[in-house]
């Protein structure tokens, strides 16, 4: 990778978390796009979306994962389509259920590398029980959340993560609803791992979502994505380039988070990028397998 | 041979270890807690295992996902759980996914009466998911067979990939009864599903009446499931040349098959002009009643449904054809004697409702061979 463009990120030069020269040849995944499956997405053109499940493939072809040791969960709406371009054991469940879906899948295989797909409705409206219980269990799956503020598919409705005063078509006059801080919510119910990039920051979240898919454990990557065909122009915030690039204007480094005065942190509104928590705590099905040892050992 | 006093709940469990079960999710709700509480206990004893999921949906979505896996699938509830698990049973008739779901039925609508049993979810267990779809309903009346439906569910839910509703209720679910169970080790139910990856495979071929074998994940296919209209490779589609056959396919499976699936007891007498057609707990108060109306004399048939759903229409209408009146007990205002009513005519049937926790009483049907 060109070092000025990891330099641009803000990231090390790290070789092993790069693509080598064949990477390209050497990658089972990118060779296995789904090639029966009719491309283009149904993604708008310029949705972030794209970008997001770039970073999936790279961070799942950087773990070398073969293709049918991973299985990809998710919900519905337009993120939770994602899993049917990809050649991977692909679930497409029922609205706010990937996680429970998941869970069974995890508890039936737990060798395999489960990825729960969702956006920010599926995951913490419809789904929101299910994200804290799933966390709460520290239950060996990873959660994919695109985050982009509102429910696209349905045509622009206001959603747990649509900023106070956001405009929407169920909050025409402005969304008076305080939002979910989703990294928040994970670690305060217990996920193990969890980080937040932007669709912009494409290198870091391939990072991000690389040791989210390695950790045992709950992990949590809220990708932060934005909506132009419907929120953006319900609010003003131009074409899908203006708001990518307010993603890069409006974000900074947990590291320039850390460095910021008391008094700036407080007034701080921009989005932090960065891996918040990264613990070791039992990990459900692991747990549960020893349980198995300890009643066939005979313990009452 | 040993015989054991044990409650229907406590079968269930039982039949699915003997069944292969190996996965149970659920939620606590009354009558039906048993199931969990035994499962919970016995599952990590034979290597399955058990979760307390945090709702009823999570815990059907879970049994789904754990089937998909490769694992025999069972979860249990009432009345109210069941109604949250209807969306995501849908989902397992519309994806094929085989998965039990007992539901030891209360006294309802809403929170109702918990502890009072009922037969009110007979229509739900049909038609509680939207849009049309096969499902089967097996009905218990007994202890022991409470444990042989319990396994039989499980064979069917894997031969034609389709859920399977074991509909029992609060009676049956909490009487005790001295029961001889069969050594579960003698148990075996055949294996449907690919488990090895050979040769080229299409998840949903699409032939009248068919039921493609289901590949577990992991095997090597790695193919898409989805809860939208889809084609042979699982892909969803807009397209009616993909959507009617496999509308054709689907809602054709069961029926192609009934002479299997069907489970129907008759205890006939030469003659009788008179039937008493009942299922589950009431199937016990038919059965005091035929007696005693047999003792005075009266010559009258007796026909136990044990599969309702799909409804057995041939021996219902052959039932109609022999006889001129069919009296229904039901633990609710009338739900499956509207089937009855379908296969036999109206002016043929006789409703004996009771829809307040209390069992009909023989004497309820006694009179109404009088009317």
């Amino acid at each position: 990778m060109e070092k000025h463009i990891l330099e641009a990120h803000g990231l090390e030069v790290n070789e092993g978390q790069m693509p080598s020269e064949n990477w390209f040849d050497r990658s089972e995944t990118l060779q296995k796009l789904r090639k029966n499956k009719k491309f283009p997405t149904i993604w708008c053109s310029g949705c972030g979306l794209g970008v997001v499940m770039g970073a999936l493939i790279r961070a799942i072809d950087h773990l070398g994962l073969k293709n049918d040791e991973v299985a990809l969960v998710a919900g519905i709406g337009c993120t939770a389509r994602m899993p049917i371009y990809l050649d991977f054991n692909t679930l497409h469940t029922t609205h706010g259920r990937a996680l429970a879906f998941a869970t069974g899948l995890k508890i039936a295989r737990p060798d395999m590398k489960v990825i729960a797909i969702m956006g920010d409705g599926d995951a913490l409206a419809i789904g929101g029980n299910h994200f804290i219980h799933s966390a709460r269990r520290n239950i060996g799956i990873t959660a994919l959340v695109v985050n982009n503020a509102t429910y696209g598919m349905t045509g622009g409705q206001y959603s747990p993560t649509t900023p106070i005063g956001g405009r929407a078509t169920t909050a025409p006059y402005g969304n008076i609803e305080a939002p979910f801080p989703i990294c928040d919510l994970a670690v305060a119910a217990g996920a193990t791992y969890v980080a937040r990039s932007t669709v912009y920051h494409a290198l870091e979240m391939d990072k991000f979502l690389s040791e989210a898919i390695a950790k045992d454990g709950f992990s949590v990557v809220e990708a932060v994505s934005y909506c132009h065909t419907a929120y953006g122009r319900l609010n003003r915030l131009g074409t899908a380039a203006d708001m990518m690039r307010a993603l890069k204007d409006n974000s900074l480094s947990q590291t320039a988070y850390g460095n910021l005065s008391p008094q700036e942190k407080a007034n701080n509104t921009k989005i932090v990028r960065g891996n918040f928590i990264n613990i070791e705590r039992p990990q459900y099905t692991a747990a549960y397998s020893n349980l198995i040892t300890r009643v066939q050992g005979g313990e009452k | 041979m040993t015989i054991k006093l044990m409650q229907g709940n406590d079968a269930i469990g039982w039949g699915a270890i003997a069944a292969g079960c190996r996965f149970y999710a659920g939620y606590p709700i009354t009558p039906s807690t048993e199931i969990a509480e035994i499962l919970a206990r016995e599952l990590p004893k034979v290597g399955g295992k058990f979760i307390q999921m945090e709702d009823e949906i999570a815990s059907m979505a879970a049994i789904i996902g754990a089937s998909v896996g490769g694992l025999k699938s069972m979860t249990a509830t009432s009345g109210p759980g069941f109604s949250l698990m209807q969306e995501n049973i849908g989902y397992a008739a519309m994806a094929e996914i085989p998965c039990v779901v007992v539901d030891v039925q209360r006294l309802g609508p809403s929170t109702g009466q918990p502890t009072a049993a009922s037969q009110g979810d007979v229509m739900q267990a049909r038609w509680g998911t939207h849009g049309d779809h096969p499902i089967i309903a097996l009905c218990p009346t007994s202890v022991r067979m409470a444990f042989d439906l319990t396994v039989r569910a499980f064979e069917l839910s894997e031969k034609y990939r389709t859920p399977v509703i074991l509909l029992t209720d609060e009676i049956i679910g909490h009487m005790r009864e001295p029961v001889d169970l069969p050594d579960i080790k003698t148990i075996h139910i055949p294996e449907f599903r690919v488990t090895k990856k050979e040769g080229e495979y299409i998840p949903y071929r699409n032939e009248p009446g068919d039921v493609p074998p289901m590949a577990n994940f992991g095997v090597g296919y790695r193919y898409h499931i989805t809860g939208l209209f889809h084609d042979p490779q699982g892909f969803s589609t807009q397209r009616l040349d993909e959507i009617d056959p496999w509308l054709e396919r689907v809602n054709t499976k069961l029926e192609k098959h009934m002479d299997d699936i069907a489970l129907v007891e008759q205890d006939r007498v030469p003659g009788a002009s008179l039937a008493i057609l009942s299922y589950g707990a009431s199937a016990r108060t038919a059965r005091h009643a035929m007696k005693l109306a047999r003792a005075r004399g009266l010559k009258v048939d007796l026909m136990t449904l044990l599969t309702i759903w799909p409804f057995p229409e041939a021996q219902v209408e052959a039932l109609g054809e022999r006889v001129e009146r069919i009296i229904i007990p039901e633990m609710n205002l009338g739900q499956l004697a509207y089937e009855v009513e379908r296969m036999a005519g109206r002016k043929k049937v006789r409703r004996v409702t009771r829809a307040n926790g209390e069992m009909v009483t023989p004497q309820m049907i006694l009179d109404a061979m009088e009317s």
